[in-house]
């Protein structure tokens, strides 16, 4: 068993700095669903949306209680975009578009 | 951390018999169970069928406002609000209240009659709503471009608040005075007993209620199949999204009447937004996100607010609303039901007036006082005629 003071130092979501120990006082609070945890402890909600930080939080989860960890949805988009950028698309984009946003890597074509 | 654990959902079967069975274990639900059991009846169980807050009470921008268009709505947010500002207090349970006030704008001349005849009803009652010019906003919100809005709206007492610890207070403090609550556990037939009453068919076991609430919000048309009653509600996707958090410089939530743009700074720092936006209504619920969401959104707001361009959008979602055809609520006992009560059709506004209605429901199901308000948003009105219609509906 680690020590307190170093589960506070040891972070789940890199995002949001949500430490192990946040992640296991929300468990031990009752609110141990990952769509709980993510609600009581903002694990998940910044830039990567839970994409780094979900699996391990789903791990303690697992190890520390009888709560089977059902993934919450990674919000879009993929990564953060400015508003300005989004503002420029409605003519060129519509749903059916599946151009990369600027600062992602685009789609190879496949021939 | 020497933070008490609150009292959590029970995972056993719900008990076989009780006198009020609530389905849906949102805002609406959890608040009702609480404003009875306060009352002394206690004996109920609440049936949620996914984990809390997952539908529209988790997923909605938590405005609560004075600003309306009709003396009902007016007077019921304002008893809301109060409600909201005691909350923490009598619930032990930090909601995140900020009353920065609501600055809604016309986006053109057109708009400004109504807009008038709004704030002079609204001051009648005591709302201190002021009308101001583009300049006399632009001195609240720096940000917005003067050229973009003829007049606006202010009324400084309206707010933003945290939806998910408000639940948790309703939950907490209704399972302390008795309640059950079962998270997962879906409704799937009921049946009118033979002596009065219903039998509820859930996915952990049978429960007979004396009475039922739907609650279900924009599930609520589905729960009342069940029972062979037909409502005019129907869901429909409201979309919204969260940028990166910034240092706080955003008062109030702004609005755009016209085209139900709305944004608003988060105690987290995050600006949280949405707008109005056709959909294909086919009467199934959709939570999907769309592109063509962020693309037209963006476009009004960076518009209206250009400094807000440079600003990156984290994550976008969806909830449903509750429409009715006279965007007025459905509540009351239904007829040719005995006992079977609805809560429903609160045109995405729910949230912001749970408090009140959860309060008044609370009053009406153990004998006390029955509101007037029952009278006015039951169900039989949509066959009697002679409807009412609200006209400041958005986000």
């Amino acid at each position: 068993m680690t020590k307190a003071k170093s589960r506070r130092k040891v972070i789940v979501c890199r995002c949001e700095d949500v430490t192990l120990a946040d992640v296991e006082h929300s468990i031990e609070l009752g609110y141990a669903e990952l769509e709980e945890v993510k609600r009581y402890t903002g694990l998940g909600t910044g830039p990567c949306q839970g994409k780094e930080c979900m699996a391990l939080c789903a791990s303690v989860i697992a190890a520390t209680s009888d709560v089977k960890p059902t993934p919450f949805t990674s919000r879009p988009p993929v990564s953060p975009i400015a508003l300005g950028v989004l503002a420029r698309g409605t003519a060129q984009l519509d749903d059916t578009d599946t151009t990369p946003p600027l600062g992602s890597v685009a789609i190879p074509e496949v021939k | 951390v020497s933070t008490p654990a609150p009292p959590r959902p029970t995972k056993d079967a719900p008990k076989r018999e009780c006198e009020v069975a609530i389905i849906g274990g949102g805002i609406m639900g959890l608040g009702i169970a609480y404003e009875c059991a306060k009352r002394g009846l206690d004996d109920i169980v609440v049936l949620e069928r996914g984990y809390m807050a997952e539908g529209a009470s988790g997923r909605n921008g938590g405005g609560v406002r004075m600003q309306w268009s009709t003396k009902t709505n007016i007077q019921l947010m304002l008893r809301s609000i109060e409600i909201c500002r005691s909350f923490a207090s009598e619930m032990g349970i930090n909601v995140w209240l900020r009353q920065g006030g609501y600055l809604f704008l016309a986006r053109d001349a057109s708009e400004r009659p109504a807009m008038e005849a709004n704030i002079a009803l609204q001051n009648k009652l005591g709302v201190p709503t002021r009308l101001l010019t583009p300049s006399e906003a632009r001195a609240i919100v720096p940000e917005l471009d003067v050229e973009r809005f003829d007049c606006a709206a202010y009324n400084p007492r309206d707010g933003v608040l945290f939806p998910w610890p408000f639940l948790w207070g309703y939950a907490n403090r209704a399972i302390e005075l008795g309640v059950e609550l079962h998270l997962h556990t879906a409704v799937t037939a009921i049946e009118p007993a033979e002596d009065g009453g219903y039998h509820l068919t859930t996915s952990k076991g049978t429960v007979r209620a004396e009475r039922i609430v739907n609650a279900a919000g924009a599930w609520s048309p589905e729960v009342a199949r069940l029972v062979g009653l037909e409502l005019p509600n129907r869901p429909h996707r409201h979309e919204i999204l969260s940028t990166e958090p910034l240092k706080p410089f955003l008062k109030p939530m702004v609005s755009v009447l016209s085209t139900g743009l709305y944004f608003s700074q988060s105690m987290r720092g995050e600006i949280v937004c949405g707008i109005n936006l056709p959909d294909d209504d086919d009467g199934t619920v959709k939570m999907g996100s769309r592109l063509l969401f962020l693309t037209r959104l963006a476009e009004e707001l960076v518009a209206l607010a250009p400094r807000l361009g440079g600003v990156k959008v984290l994550r976008q979602w969806a909830g449903p609303y509750d429409i009715t055809p006279d965007h007025a609520p459905i509540i009351g006992e239904a007829p040719g039901l005995e006992g079977f009560y609805l809560a429903c059709g609160f045109m995405g506004h729910g949230f912001m007036m749970a408090p009140i209605i959860a309060r008044l429901y609370g009053e009406l199901l153990t004998g006390g006082k029955r509101a007037k308000i029952f009278d006015r948003w039951k169900l039989d009105r949509f066959a009697e005629g002679g409807l009412e219609v609200e006209s400041m509906i958005l986000g």
